[in-house]
Formats: C-alpha cells, structure tokens, sequence
C-alpha cells in the first residue's frame, strides 16, 4: 500500500480503479517551406476546425456541468481568435517560412510565458488555457479527430494536470474522482469537482507509471490522501467512512432548505456549535440556521499573547458576514478549568471548575474584558451578531457586564466608530443561574443552557473520573426539571431560550425537549440534519399525551 | 477621440470571462479601442491583451475611443463597465 498526500478540493471518498490520463502528446518539429500563404490557409482552416470543435464542447458542458464552467470555452474561442495570437503565428510563417505548427507551438510557448509571469495565481492558471487552445489547433493540423479518454470503468482519474477540454470529454458516470499532481484549488478540474461533487485532490505528487496504473485506489477527500493497492483494513475503514458519508448525503438532499417544524406546526431554531473560524464551512454544507455557540476560546488558545482587538474584529467580522444575516451567537472567553492559557498568568488553583474562569476572569480584569467587547459590538454592525456571557450565578453578574458594556459604547460613540447593537444573552450551566433565571430573564435577551457543566454542577460529578460513571446520568430528572424551569421563566419575561450542551445533540430527547417548548437546539453540524429529521416527523401534542 | 476612466469594483478583476465578455462588447464597434493600465495600453478587442493587463479590483484603467462611431462606443462600453466591472 502506498499513500499520497494532495490538497483536497471535494470532501467525500471514492474506491475505484485507478486509470491514468495520457495526453496525445505532440511533436512538433520545425520545417522549412516554400509558400507561406498555403501554410497560412492550413493554419485558417485548422483554425476554423478548431473554433468548431470548442462550439461543440461548449454546447456539452452546457448540458452536463452548467453555464458557469462551460463559459470558458467560450472564452477559448475567443482566444483562438485574438488578433495578436493570429498575428503572431502568421507573422512567424511568413518570416522565418516555418510549417504552420510550429509557428503555433511557439505562439503559445510565449503567450503562456507571459501568463505564467504573472503576479496573481488565477491568471497563472491561465497559461494551461494557451496551451490547451493550441493544442487543439496542432491535433487538426496533424489530422487528428482530438480523442477523448478511453476509460471503460467507474475510474479514478489520475494525470499530472487535466485541461478543462480534456475533462469535459471524460464519460462522467464512469468518472469516480480526479487527482492531479500539479493543479491548484483554482484549477478548472477543481473548479468541475466542485461542480459534480466528487471527490478530488489537486497537488499530489504521485508518479504515473505502472506503480499505480490500474490498481485499487482510494481517494480520501477528507483528509487530501489516495491509497493505492490498501491494505484490508485501510479498505474496510474507508469502506465506512464512505457510507456514512453517503448517507449523510442523502440526508442531506431530502433535507436541506425545509424548515424545522413539527407536523404540529411547532418551529424550532436549529443552530449550529463551532470552535473555530474554519467551520463555517461545515456551518452552512448542514445548512444551520444559524450559529448557537460561537466559542471565541480559540482565538486566545492558539496565541501566544492576548489577540489584538483587531484581529478579534476580523474574525468576528468574517462570521457575520459569512452567515449573512443569519444569527451567529459568540460567547464571551471561557477560558480556564480545563482550557488554560500560559499568558494569562493564572494562579495554581485548588479545583479549577470552580475557580476563576469565564466570565469571572473578565469581571477581574474588565480590560482584557472590553478588548473583547469592542471587537464584538465593532462587527455587529456587518451581521446579526448575539453576544453571550459565560458561567453567570447572579443578576448582580449581569449588571456589572452591563456598566462595562456601557463603556464599551460610549467610548466607541466618542472615537466615531461604528458598531452595531448585538443582542445579549447568558449561558445557563449554573444551579444559582437556574434557580435566579426568573430574575436574570428580565435582564438579557436570550438564555441558552449550557448542560455540560449544568450536569457537573448539578450532580457534584466530574465528568473526567471514569470511576464515577455509575454514578453519573445524563438524562438526570434534576437536569431535565432544571431545563423546563429555565424555559418557562424565558417565556415568562418573553425571551427565548436554547440549549447549545452535548445534551441538544441528544437524539433520544429531542422530543422531549420540544415538549418543554425549547426554542433553540444548538449542535456540532453534523448533527443538524439528523435531527431536523426526527423534528419533521414529531407532533408535539400526541409526544406530551403519550407520556 | 474620446476616453474615461474606470476604477475595477469587480472582486475578481478583469479574469478570463468578464475578458471576454469586454473583448464581445467592444468587437461590436469599428473604431480602435484601447484599454490602458499604468500606461500599458492594450487591443481592447483582443482577449490575450486584456487579460494580459491584469486588472485587479481597486486598480484604474483607461479607455479610448478613437474613429467614427466613438461616440456610441464610448457610451455602451461605459455602460457596460459600471454595470459588470
């Protein structure tokens, strides 16, 4: 078993034959001749040929993969059709009295020249368009049809680079995924993997020989790797990998754009946890209604020092702007517990959990507080954001936040900066916070309970110690009464309230929670279509008198 | 002969297909068009001269118009660059 690593462009994986894409290569030799015109109506009618060809390609991609990636035989063309390109070749007939093809070959050698030279990777791309426009143009002149590949099976298609005329005359029912060694993620193979939603690795440097010609292949699109000849459990693994990855799909299909709402008629947000700038990917491939939990821990753990309000307000600005308009709820740092930072200089505790962190350490040191605020309020005003406040026991808590957000606005108002007004919501994940939610409803605009820590906290149960597992129930009648009285006293003071804790991706108790009339679940995005699922196919009312 | 300028707002920039979508356009008129970039002046109706300029969003080209319907030539390209680029 050999592995190669490439950069992915398609995320999925595909087991298939490998089969390896030769390219007619031409040779072109230089030739004296004797009348320059004659050579010049061969290169006309080649020309002419040529143009007809790419109309054809034009019509078929098209068909097959849509306007957007068959505009550029359009632009191939047109490019056929340049008047320096033509001059080019047409001065060099006549001249140096050169055969026709070589006077192409040289053309495109230097219009791809200046192509390759320049200083922007789209248009360095540009030079495999030169060279594949003339190509064609030396395929008519040496009497060639332009062949398409012969794969006769479901295949991996491996070669060191594909012109998009090469790709769109590949049968694609027979094409499983394609790798190439050279290419990048603005590649036309690229560009049409994306488009066909297969699989496909770009930039890997595998040789084209024998080695892999033919045998088993498997392209990891998730992690940019292709296993040639695996081993059975490589193969059983990504055996699968694949099918679950299929089914997501399929779920995927029947699934996104519908609302989620109960037969009933009970809507519900379905919200999306992300810990990191990186997921927004994932966020909308699951379409997410939003995001439920923003965790900003990442930008100050992947730091040596305090991330500068600037590089927090560009991060914050790329969520909003990404969701476009859709909520993206960020929670304040939460660092400490088990999340430690060495340039924050924390003392040595006794029992972290309980100890200084969260919203604790910002209360301590209001202005590591009010870097993040700033940043925060700054990107409001590019999108729908909500802030949350982590680890709140009091409503004397949240009117501290509120003096210190207070400053925050006014010292943006005195320095003329724009900024936006988020909503403000806290976590629940606090018995205190349970038992004083009626009171800390009228202060915030939204609750959403965290019940990782709420069921440590409630169950006096680390839920690191392993020992203490038969101890220990997730679906603890405390936890969940906790849960309905946090909901009820939302509604009460008219806010809503979510539950963005592993607890909200629990499928055994999503009924159970609409039944409490929770009005957000938030959870990691893969879990987002699964329970859209279970949420279409529950009536609320029959759920409640069943019980 | 006529010119104006044009500062590109496509985040793109002039690329492969608004090129060539540009170079159509101006085909359509007889008189010599020329687009300009930091005092690089190129064929307007010859695609491998506009791409070859490499405008990127943010930078400014010229175009002028130079022959008998420059008038009409003038107002169409301009109404095409402030509705594409």
């Amino acid at each position: 078993m050999n592995v190669y690593e490439g950069k992915s462009v398609f995320h999925g994986i595909a087991i298939g034959r490998i089969s390896i894409y030769k390219k007619g290569e031409q040779q072109v030799k230089r030739v004296k001749i004797d009348d320059a015109e004659t050579e010049i109506a061969r290169y006309e009618e080649a020309k002419i040929q040529a143009v007809k060809q790419l109309q054809g390609l034009y019509q078929k991609a098209l068909r097959e993969v849509g306007e957007a990636n068959a505009a550029i035989f359009e632009v191939h063309q047109m490019m056929l059709e340049d008047d320096d390109y033509n001059d080019s070749i047409k001065n060099m007939v006549r001249t140096q009295e050169v055969n026709a093809e070589y006077a192409v070959a040289s053309t495109s050698d230097n219009f791809a020249q200046m192509f390759a030279a320049m200083d922007d990777d789209y248009m360095k791309e540009r030079a495999a368009d030169v060279k594949d426009i003339s190509e064609r143009v030396l395929t008519v002149l040496h009497g060639g049809g332009g062949g398409a590949a012969a794969i006769k099976e479901p295949s991996i298609i491996v070669a060191d680079d594909l012109a998009p005329s090469e790709t769109v005359q590949l049968d694609k029912e027979l094409v499983l995924s394609f790798v190439t060694v050279y290419g990048s993620l603005n590649s036309h193979t690229a560009i049409l993997a994306r488009t066909m939603a297969i699989p496909a690795l770009v930039g890997t440097p595998l040789p084209l020989d024998d080695t892999i010609d033919g045998k088993l292949g498997i392209v990891d699109g998730v992690n940019g790797k292709i296993y040639v000849d695996p081993d059975e459990s490589t193969l059983a693994r990504l055996k699968k990998m694949q099918r679950e990855d299929i089914q997501r799909k399929e779920l995927l299909q029947t699934l996104k754009g519908k609302e989620n709402i109960t037969l009933d008629g009970k809507n519900v947000m379905l919200y999306a946890n992300i810990g990191n700038i990186k997921d927004l990917a994932a966020v909308l491939q699951n379409d997410a209604g939003g995001i439920g939990l923003f965790r900003s821990e990442f930008i100050y753990l992947e730091k040596e020092d305090y991330p500068t309000e600037e590089e927090q307000f560009q991060i914050y600005k790329q969520a909003a702007e990404t969701m476009a308009g859709r909520r993206v709820i960020i929670r304040t740092l939460d660092i400490g517990a088990d999340k430690q930072c060495d340039y924050f200089g924390m003392e040595q505790e006794e029992n972290p959990a309980l100890g200084c962190r969260a919203i604790r350490i910002c209360l301590t040191r209001p202005e590591l507080f009010k870097t993040q605020l700033r940043a925060l309020f700054r990107a409001s005003a590019y999108g729908k954001i909500a802030i949350m406040y982590p680890m709140i026991t009091s409503v004397k808590e949240v009117k501290r936040i509120q003096e210190i957000v207070s400053l925050v606005k006014a010292e943006l108002t005195n320095q003329g900066i724009e900024f936006g007004e988020p909503e403000q919501g806290i976590m629940i994940e606090t018995p205190a916070a349970v038992m004083v939610s009626e009171e800390l409803a009228e202060e915030v605009d939204f609750f959403s309970i965290g019940t990782n820590d709420l069921t440590q906290y409630t169950l006096a149960i680390d839920r690191q110690n392993t020992k203490l597992d038969e101890f220990y129930d997730s679906h603890h009648p405390a936890v969940l009464r906790m849960i309905s009285m946090v909901v009820q006293n939302a509604h009460k003071a008219g806010i809503w309230a979510g539950i963005c804790g592993e607890l909200g991706a629990d499928q055994t108790l999503t009924q159970e929670f609409l039944a409490m009339g929770v009005d957000e679940l938030s959870v990691s995005p893969g879990s987002i279509l699964p329970i859209r699922k279970i949420v279409l196919e529950t009536n609320v009312e029959e759920y409640k008198a069943g019980k | 002969m006529k010119d104006f300028k044009y500062v590109i707002t496509d985040p793109e920039g002039i690329h492969a297909r608004p090129a060539g979508i540009l170079v159509k356009t101006v085909k359509e008129f007889a008189c010599d068009i020329k687009i300009s970039k930091g005092g690089k002046a190129m064929n307007c109706k010859a695609i491998f001269g506009v791409m070859g300029l490499g405008a990127k969003k943010g930078d400014e080209v010229t175009l002028t118009f130079d022959g008998e319907d420059e008038e009409q030539a003038y107002e169409e390209v301009h109404k095409f660059m402030s509705e594409n680029l």
